[in-house]
């Protein structure tokens, strides 16, 4: 059995779900050129994916093994639905520019991989510990892709300027680049290659 | 009918559902190590979001949009917010009912497609395609075209993908990079060479020249770029 703190902080860089195992990179990458939208998707994120671990892992007794994934799915898609309604009714504005990436939390295979490979053999409390701490290393790396996406490229953080760009009269000339689809692929790629330098284990064998 | 085409065209190459909207990037990332088995996933996808794209698009016209049920004498009724749990419910069972009837009348297509036909369920592409079929609100024949192209584009770029990392198999790539790393900078380069579509032809109404992308469109969530004047999408 593993330990809660194990449980908790081995999704941050040790078992990173974007870093290491290819999980919901999906619907997550083209919310990154801005700071404050991407601190609103990782919050929903963590609630979907500690939310769904709980309530899968409370019921993981009585599920027949046959329809466990559609059961997963409703209890995901619920999840989602409340999430979306809630940005609606007191975040419009950023609802209206997550657009339809937060329906896609739906199919973000971080929430399902959980559920199906932790929650269903493991009791709540631990589910939902690993919940947050899956939903923590995938904020993790969304915070800084977003962070270096945003100060590069309009040169603020959060709205706030912090590198006074030429067309406001500053002195930084902003990069295109960094606001379109392609950095931010660059950007995990050169975080994964920090990352896997560091723990050299998670170095892939050439085959 | 140039309408169409027009929408074809866009949504193959440039608002790819992979390399501009990142949908669908795990099976992208995993499964396109191979070229063959990258063809078989890519028909798989094309398919599908062929199918439930107007399938979805019947469901929201005819009993989700608000005053889709006048016909019931419920004139007043508003259902989109149940639309995402109906949305993956139709994916879900259209993806079970192909792979029933392809076993049963195609079965060597079945036994080579076999095992990405579940996958595609969760697979960001299909269910972001009926999102944005919602949010763009597509009629039925546009939803079609829409499902086919936006299928067929993610399809070619899974396939290029596959293709270029077969020959990466021969380059010397720093340890920390092998793998993930580099696929994720393959990537971005291919996301930077199809970018290259939206600058062809340049509509004054759509685009604005010297911004460096299609704004107006709900596109990378991040907003406009600064100094870029948002323009009204005009087939919205």
């Amino acid at each position: 059995m593993s330990k809660p703190r194990d449980v908790l902080l081995d999704p941050l860089f040790n078992k990173n779900p974007i870093g290491l195992q290819i999980l919901g990179i999906c619907s997550a990458l083209a919310v990154t050129s801005k700071l404050e939208t991407v601190v609103v998707m990782a919050l929903a994120v963590i609630f979907v994916i500690s939310g769904s671990n709980v309530s899968v892992s409370l019921i993981r007794n009585q599920v027949p093994s046959s329809i466990r994934i559609i059961v997963e799915i409703t209890i995901i898609a619920t999840l989602v639905i409340i999430v979306d309604q809630f940005l609606k009714a007191y975040a419009f504005g950023i609802s209206k520019q997550l657009s339809v990436f937060v329906g896609l939390i739906i199919t973000n295979c971080i929430v399902l991989g959980r559920a199906e490979a932790f929650a269903m053999k493991n009791p709540p409390g631990l589910s939902f510990l690993d919940g947050v701490g899956n939903g923590l290393g995938y904020s993790i790396v969304l915070l800084i892709v977003a962070f270096f996406r945003e100060l590069l490229g309009a040169g603020k953080l959060l709205g706030f300027t912090i590198l006074p760009s030429t067309n406001e009269g500053g002195w930084y000339l902003p990069n295109g680049l960094m606001l379109l689809p392609p950095s931010a692929f660059f950007i995990i790629g050169l975080l994964i290659w920090a990352l896997r330098s560091w723990k050299t284990d998670q170095i892939e064998e050439e085959n | 009918m140039e309408h169409y085409l027009s929408l074809l065209i866009r949504s193959i190459f440039i608002e790819n559902m992979a390399l501009a909207f990142f949908l669908g990037m795990c099976t992208f990332l995993a499964v396109s190590k191979k070229v063959d088995t990258a063809i078989g996933l890519g028909v798989a996808v094309i398919v599908v979001q062929t199918i439930t794209v107007p399938a979805n698009n019947l469901i929201y016209q005819f009993l989700l949009k608000e005053g889709a049920l006048e016909w019931l004498g419920m004139a007043d009724s508003n259902l989109t917010f149940i639309g995402l749990i109906c949305y993956i419910g139709v994916i879900a069972a259209m993806v079970q009912i192909l792979e029933m009837v392809l076993d049963r009348f195609f079965p060597s297509l079945y036994n080579s497609l076999g095992i990405f036909l579940p996958l595609i369920t969760v697979n960001c592409a299909i269910l972001g395609g009926s999102l944005f079929m919602v949010e763009r609100d597509y009629n039925f024949a546009e939803s079609v075209t829409f499902g086919f192209g936006s299928g067929a584009g993610w399809a070619l770029a899974l396939v290029a993908l596959a293709g270029i990392r077969e020959k990466m198999k021969y380059a010397d790539v720093p340890a920390g990079l092998r793998g993930l790393g580099i696929t994720f900078m393959i990537t971005g380069l291919m996301a930077m060479a199809f970018m290259a579509f939206s600058f062809n032809g340049q509509d004054d109404d759509y685009y604005k020249p010297g911004c460096p992308h299609i704004y107006g469109h709900s596109h990378d969530a991040g907003g406009p770029h600064p100094g870029c004047q948002v323009l009204a999408d005009p087939a919205r």
